[in-house]
């Protein structure tokens, strides 16, 4: 049996921080997180060696602070056509959990908007979470983007 | 072996389009242009198509483009690298999607031709009518000319082409400079980031020879580094140059320090590396290795750009495809060393998502900025692309070729003579 409890906690924690996102809210989106968390955009999306193969992102606390920095700096020209994303997080379901973590899968479906040009990014998105007094920390988040193994792009956001 | 037959009616009057200091804005949008162009340039000279260390066993193979043609580059079970059009030979189908990856033969999915890693076809379901037809060795897959240097597997659909060696010429002696940083072991490419922009191909094969746009362009990457390597990076005002190799190809040295990664082993290991240099001793390699390794996990301080198709690019290779006249799909390949310590490896592939591919700090402003060019260069009815940059204050380089600043664009002038050679021969 699904533990609807848990599920609806995990649920609620996923969207609030698609929402801070999608609103830019940096700051509070590099709260969410645990020093040693890991923000990995692979390439190959059956690869699980991430930091011995070559990824989109691969995101360590110091660089997931200076893609937030970029993007707030206003210096990155890419960074200035693209309108706000909007994202839809959904099928989610949990995988694993123990006393300390908790393994999420869910879908993502980000539409972004460059130079009028509207474009949808889905994606399989899975979580590793801390338990920390009752709440959750992102120790680990892997996006699979659905188009990862051909080409992409310029994403001037975080997915 | 196929030769391309060019018997197309001329196009466009070259010869006004390239003047020496500048080409005229159509280049970037005329249709008629673009399809001249695969016909002339890239059916008609040597095409990169990938690097050795990308099929490295029996069974290896990837998958590449001259032009419009699909290719697949093949090790067979002798270990021989094959060049082979992806077409089947009966009805057309290709016979290999995929980027890369293994494979014992290739099968045709339609009617299941089969096709051994050499190209030769080996099996046809239902033999029985082609008998009297044709014999199997008639129909094997279409192999290319291809050559290799220093690992760099170049394709050509012209039989009586120049060696690739004399093809390259002055380039040699830069690309024997790029594959030292392997750091003491062989080059090997570790994987690539592939994205596409809504521009002409030329765009982007400017970019690897301009300087100029750094600073403005990647301010929010140089922000994102320690001062001590933005330093290193402020190099429009340095000793740097940019250098006519012949045949399109050009070189711009950046960085003056690093174009020999052999030389000044002795010299200070950077704040930024100093963590591996410290893992790398842990691990029990002598100080001369941790050296070498320190100093080559950067990359080289120039971009080579080959026309028309690759740049090996201070730390990867830079590969375009053109997709069509207005879209070009960039291939931002990443390298290291075979069997190299694995911190050396992840250095080197975490400094290249840094700044490269569709989520890197640097790629993207530079993809925006392509955009806007070819966006831009739609306006007007007889515009001109400037390449002058730098005209007035050229020197002799020690190897006898014409030389300008770092931030020049002499560069760009020797890919268009070259471009206007073909297309007007
Ligand atoms: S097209 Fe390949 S077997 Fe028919
Ligand atoms: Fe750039």
């Amino acid at each position: 049996m699904t533990d609807l409890n848990l599920l609806n906690q995990v649920r609620a924690f996923i969207d609030a921080e698609a929402d801070m996102l999608d609103f830019e809210q940096y700051a509070e989106w590099l709260d969410l997180w645990t020093p040693e968390g890991t923000y990995v955009v692979p390439i190959d999306p059956k690869e699980t060696d991430f930091s011995n193969t070559l990824n989109y992102a691969y995101d360590k606390e110091e660089m997931r602070k200076l893609r937030v920095a970029r993007l707030e700096s206003g210096e990155a020209v890419s960074t200035q056509t693209t309108d706000k994303t909007v994202r839809q997080m959904g099928r989610f379901r949990i995988l694993d959990e123990n006393d300390t973590h908790v393994d999420v899968r869910c879908s993502m479906y980000l539409s972004e908007c460059r130079h009028g040009n509207l474009k949808t990014y889905p994606a399989d998105i899975t979580y590793k979470l801390l338990k920390a007094d009752g709440e959750f920390r992102i120790e680990e988040k892997v996006i699979r983007l659905q188009n990862s193994n051909s080409y992409l792009s310029s994403i001037g956001y975080i997915l | 072996m196929t030769e391309m037959i060019d018997i197309k009616p001329v196009v466009a009057d070259y010869d006004s389009m390239i003047k020496p200091d500048k080409v005229h804005s159509d280049l970037y949008s005329n249709a008629d242009i673009y399809e001249d162009e695969l016909d002339k340039i890239f059916n008609n000279t040597w095409v990169w198509v990938g690097h050795e260390s990308e099929v490295p066993d029996v069974g290896s193979y990837k998958t590449a483009m001259i032009g419009r043609h699909s290719v697949i580059v093949s090790r067979d079970r002798k270990k021989n690298i094959h060049v082979l059009l992806n077409r089947c030979r009966h009805r057309a189908a290709t016979v290999c999607e995929g980027k890369r990856g293994k494979t014992k033969s290739f099968m045709c999915p339609y009617h299941g031709w089969g096709y051994s890693l050499d190209g030769a076809l080996r099996a046809v379901p239902k033999p029985e009518e082609y008998e009297g037809v044709f014999d199997k060795s008639e129909y094997p897959l279409v192999s290319l000319r291809f050559e290799t240097y220093q690992g760099l597997i170049f394709a050509t659909f012209k039989e009586d082409l120049e060696p690739l060696e004399d093809f390259l010429g002055g380039a040699k002696k830069w690309i024997d400079l790029f594959v030292k940083q392997g750091g003491g072991y062989p080059l090997k490419v570790l994987g690539d980031h592939r994205f596409r922009f809504p521009g002409n191909w030329k765009i982007q094969l400017e970019n690897t020879t301009d300087a100029y746009h750094f600073p403005i362009v990647h301010k929010s990457f140089v922000s994102s580094v320690d001062d001590q390597t933005a330093e290193v990076f402020d190099f429009l005002d340095g000793e740097g140059h940019v250098e006519d190799l012949g045949n399109g190809h050009s070189v711009m040295v950046m960085i003056p320090e690093l174009v020999d990664l052999d030389k000044d082993l002795e010299a200070p290991i950077p704040e930024r590396f100093q963590e591996l240099a410290d893992e790398l001793a842990a691990e029990g390699h002598s100080d001369l290795e941790v050296r070498r390794m320190v100093r080559a996990v950067g990359g080289s301080g120039f971009n080579l750009n080959l026309f028309p198709n690759v740049a090996c690019s201070m730390a990867f290779f830079r590969v375009l495809a053109p997709i069509s006249v207005n879209e070009t799909e960039i291939h931002h390949v990443a390298i290291g060393g075979e069997g190299a310590p694995s911190g050396f490896n992840q250095m080197r592939l975490r400094l290249h998502e840094h700044f490269q591919g569709p989520m890197g700090f640097g790629t993207p402003d530079d993809a925006e900025a392509w955009e806007r060019v070819q966006k831009g260069s739609h306006a007007g009815s007889d515009e001109w692309i400037l390449l002058n940059r730098g005209q007035e204050n050229l020197t002799t380089s020690p190897d006898g070729n014409i030389s300008g600043a770092v931030c020049s664009e002499t560069g760009m002038r020797a890919a268009y003579q070259q471009w206007k050679k073909m297309m007007t021969a």
